[in-house]
């Protein structure tokens, strides 16, 4: 019998730990059909983050290491710069990338280092138990903005995106949503290209995907998709954001 | 005898680094340790290696722990408020059974503190650098040759036990030059089965970390790596012994403050005083056996340091209080000078010790 759907390699057997209607499920497949399809797992290297997707070492099917709060990008630019033969991910959240390791983040940038991020961007701090964060949108309630983000008192959302694309050493930035089936597949395509260019010695490629977070935003599954829909994408436009090699395809 | 080059502390050790096989240097820049990066800037490429200069201390240390983790030498310097923004990654290094070769090149302190040499961070090196329970390996050379040899056996050691191991020197040992000898010896490589260089698809894969949510495993892992640290307690104390073979009195300093002191001994023992020094080379693990034995053996000791009383207590710890300890100290950047030293001992010849 054909088979017409399975598991990809770049996945290990073990069982997720993350909440229903979380977005984390979809998007560890992707970066594992990208791996799978580019042939790189063999030669792969991810680097674990702090916050839900801390565990995502016991997840991938590739070497991993575990770093410390937002410093994934400085692990994944000694990784890399020790063999640069490896192809070398992190995978992030929205604390970690753009609170705690805003300076790793700008900076491995900047260096344009050969890695590729996957961002996933849900406007909280999961694993602590719903915090605001730094995209936290204005208004939006959680733990520590009870009475929903004021922006006079503690600012504004970071919209990483659009701040990179000011970064000459960045190579690709698109900000994608995992919401639908279309914008699943558009997701599949970014992230395998962002893998691609590293392949290719283009540079720093980042995908940030705009996710949701049902159980600290206190939402249904269904809710939290719909939530993320007419406030999250509005905030945070998906599309391409730099594309340094855009003539060439 | 091999031939012996002129060199500057600071450049010796980065020098013997490349000897040792290191070819990754990731650092910061902060006074008085800058010759070590800005001589990786222009030897690194020359050899094929890799000279980073991040974004800070934290990106630093945390490049080092990239590099390590797929299985090079990797090494980072610094001076004192930059090593206390590497803490965080040196917490890491332990709870990833990493090795690395880290440098202070010691200043003045608390806060920004001063530029100039001094041995305040010995508390950080040898008790917390940061959290958790775990060591590091701290060396401190007295001269030069130690730059370049306590480095090349550095990397040696932070392979073998596959943890951090710390240099501790100070603005003078980085600043002052010296006749040097740079033959080493061949590098003795180690077998790194645990590092992330890609599973190749043929192994299970490599997984570097240190969180361990069951306490359980946590415990265990804790009392393994303190199993190690007892072994390197057994096995790597290293030491040197200065007259204290007819010695009532025992000097206790190292680094530069060793060097002030065995001036201040000779002129000490021209006067007859029986004056000797224990010199740790390795503050963590400390000499505690060899202390032990001197305290049944003199009437007192003196601990000659660049900082308030930092190395007092492990003489204290380390001779169980059996003899009196006196504190012959400067600090926030000012060296003792060896009459000061010798004022102490002839007090503590007088005295006993005793107040």
């Amino acid at each position: 019998m054909a088979v017409v759907f399975e598991k990809p390699k770049a996945l290990t057997d073990a069982v997720l730990h993350y909440c229903p209607g979380c977005t984390h499920g979809i998007v560890h497949r992707l970066v594992a059909e990208a791996i799978d399809e580019l042939g790189i797992q063999g030669k792969t290297v991810g680097i674990a983050s702090v916050g839900c997707s801390v565990m995502s070492y016991d997840y991938f099917d590739v070497d991993m290491v575990q770093a410390a709060h937002g410093r994934a990008p400085a692990v994944a630019t000694g990784v890399k710069r020790a063999n640069p033969e490896n192809i070398v991910f992190t995978y992030q959240g929205d604390g970690d990338l753009a609170a705690i390791g805003t300076a790793e983040t700008v900076h491995s940038a900047a260096r344009g280092e050969n890695i590729t991020i996957i961002f996933v961007n849900n406007a909280i701090y999961g694993m602590t138990g719903g915090q605001m964060a730094p995209t936290t949108l204005p208004g939006q309630v959680t733990q520590t903005s009870p009475y929903g983000r004021d922006t006079q008192t503690v600012g504004f959302p970071l919209k990483v995106c659009e701040l990179l694309s000011n970064v000459d050493g960045a190579t690709y930035l698109e900000r994608v949503a995992v919401n639908n089936v279309k914008n699943v597949k558009a997701a599949k395509k970014a992230i395998k290209k962002a893998f691609q260019n590293q392949v290719e010695g283009k540079g720093f490629s980042l995908i940030e995907v705009v996710s949701t977070c049902p159980t600290n935003w206190g939402m249904t599954p269904q809710n939290a998709l719909k939530w993320l829909e007419e406030n999250m994408i509005p905030y945070y436009p998906l599309g391409v954001y730099k594309d340094k090699y855009a003539q060439e395809d | 005898m091999s031939e012996k080059v002129l060199m500057k502390g600071n450049e010796a050790l980065a020098e013997a680094a490349l000897m040792a096989g290191c070819r990754h240097y990731l650092g910061y820049p902060i006074t008085p340790q800058t010759e070590i990066a800005a001589y990786m800037a222009k030897r690194m490429p020359k050899v094929g290696g890799t000279f980073l200069q991040a974004e800070s201390e934290i990106a630093a240390i945390n490049m080092v722990i990239g590099v390590s983790a797929a299985g090079k030498r990797a090494m980072t310097s610094s001076s004192s408020p930059g090593i206390s923004l590497k803490g965080e990654g040196l917490s890491y290094l332990a709870g990833c059974d990493l090795p690395a070769f880290v440098v202070n090149v010691q200043r003045g302190g608390p806060g920004l503190g001063g530029i100039q040499p001094s041995q305040s961070d010995y508390f950080q090196a040898t008790r917390g650098t940061s959290h958790g329970d775990y060591h590091m390996l701290v060396l401190a050379p007295n001269s030069v040759q130690e730059m370049v040899s306590m480095t090349f056996k550095g990397f040696d050691l932070a392979d073998k036990y596959r943890m951090t191991v710390m240099l501790l020197a100070d603005g003078t040992m980085g600043q002052m030059m010296e006749p040097v000898s740079l033959d080493m010896g061949d590098v003795t490589t180690y077998e790194k089965p645990w590092a992330v260089t890609g599973t190749g698809c043929a192994r299970k894969h490599n997984v570097i970390n240190s969180l361990f949510l069951k306490p359980e495993e946590l415990e265990v892992k804790n009392f393994e790596r303190y199993e190690k640290y007892n072994y390197i307690e057994e096995n790597e104390v290293m030491y040197e012994e200065y007259m204290m073979d007819d010695a009532d009195i025992c000097i206790v300093a190292f680094g530069i403050a060793a060097r002030i002191s065995k001036n201040a001994i000779d002129m000490a023992r021209a006067k007859g005083i029986k004056v000797g020094m224990l010199r740790p080379i390795t503050l963590w693990p400390f000499p505690k056996k060899e202390m032990r034995k001197i305290a049944d053996k003199v009437k007192c000791f003196v601990s000659v340091e660049m900082s308030m009383g930092q190395l007092i207590e492990d003489v204290r710890l380390a001779s169980e209080c059996t003899r009196p300890v006196l504190l012959c100290n400067r600090t926030g950047g000012m060296i003792m000078t060896p009459e000061e030293v010798l004022a102490k001992i002839e007090e503590a010849d007088k005295t006993g010790g005793e107040n």
